[in-house]
């Protein structure tokens, strides 16, 4: 897609509200990430942002690159670059004046409140997050088994988690899927 | 932090140090980075005891934003100021953002054809149950410590975010207020 300015505007403003609303990491924007990008801006259809986001999965690295892949689809490698940015930008630059401020209010009892009172919410968002990958993936009743499997092994074994994409993908090349 | 360590110790490590160690924290983590992280900063270069790792860590979540790279910025600012930080984030991000871009340019090229989409399609299933697992075993402690207040949040927020598809702004003012206003009182 052809990159226009407005385009590249939006992504930088996008991402660096998702950036700051991050609390728990990134898998808990995923929904509201896919909810702009596929649902109001129909930059990429459901099965490229789930595609994008099993790439970004199976990739090394630090898992903001799903925030990569969707700038990359919606606006080549200016996008790439614009959204990578704007996803770690802003909350670097307010990690980096907190940490100045973490010794002298660490056992405060506001900072407890808010991480703890938090961490429910967090869960919520990721639970999101599986359900919204899990209906746009599972189209057939093989991926699903793929999803409950994948989910089932990983939550009661050490393996890592690698091994499980890696398999699932082996499945996918032989045509079982 | 302290910057001057206890005596016996190496000095604290300057941006290009800084840098090749969060390089080589990107680069070996696949699905996700952060044992890779601990295995770095503590047990392998030292630079931070495993409470002092710990109680970063749970600074950065507690943050918004990649946990890893809030991190990355925490450790190399406090080791080395600003340029640290800078250097630390470079070190994670580049090189794996680099890599993906490959490798997204080569899927797109060829993913379509022949065998890839049913990898693709697997693979994507697979990644869906990896963010379900997550998300259980986040769920556990939180769910057995106080059931009744976190339980409700949880589902609040999965139904807002996920069935009713609500902005997230919105999901986040509406619960956050309540969920920190009640472990405010129930600590009291």
């Amino acid at each position: 897609m052809k990159a226009g300015n407005g385009i590249l505007f939006e992504i930088g403003r996008q991402f660096a509200v998702l950036s700051l609303l991050a609390f728990g990491g990134v898998n808990t924007v995923i929904p509201e990430m896919h909810r702009e990008v596929v649902v109001l801006h129909h930059w990429m259809s459901d099965a490229d942002f789930v595609a994008l986001f099993a790439l970004s999965q199976a990739a090394p690295g630090p898992n903001f690159m799903i925030s990569t892949l969707v700038g990359w689809k919606a606006a080549g490698i200016p996008g790439a670059i614009l959204a990578t940015l704007a996803m770690c930008g802003p909350s670097c630059f307010l990690a980096y004046w907190v940490v100045k401020f973490w010794d002298r209010y660490r056992e405060t009892r506001l900072r407890k409140a808010v991480s703890v009172g938090l961490a429910p919410v967090t869960v919520g968002l990721v639970a999101a997050t599986f359900w919204l990958l899990a209906r746009s993936t599972d189209t057939n009743i093989k991926l699903g088994l793929i999803t409950v499997s994948t989910a089932i092994v990983v939550y009661f074994t050490r393996l890592n988690p690698l091994w499980a994409l890696g398999f699932a993908g082996g499945l996918g090349f032989l045509g079982f899927i | 932090m302290r910057n001057q360590r206890q005596t016996g110790c190496e000095p604290a490590p300057g941006p290009s140090r800084l840098f090749l160690a969060f390089l080589e924290v990107g680069l070996s983590g696949f699905g996700g980075v952060l044992p890779f992280a601990r295995r770095t900063l503590v047990e392998r270069r030292a630079w931070l005891t495993a409470e002092e790792f710990n109680e970063t860590l749970s600074l950065c979540q507690s943050l918004p934003g990649p946990n890893i790279v809030n991190l990355s910025v925490v450790v190399g600012a406090r080791f080395a100021g600003i340029l640290g930080a800078l250097a630390s984030v470079a070190g994670l991000v580049v090189a794996p953002v680099i890599l993906v871009l490959v490798l997204a340019t080569v899927w797109s090229r060829f993913g379509a054809t022949g065998h890839w989409p049913g990898v693709v399609r697997a693979v994507a299933a697979a990644a869906a149950g990896l963010t379900g697992a997550t998300a259980l075993k986040m769920a556990w402690p939180i769910l057995a410590r106080s059931p009744l207040v976190a339980g409700p949040l949880l589902a609040a927020a999965f139904i807002a975010a996920g069935l009713l598809r609500l902005p997230l702004p919105w999901v986040f003012l509406g619960l956050a207020p309540l969920s920190i206003g009640l472990a405010w009182r129930t600590r009291a």
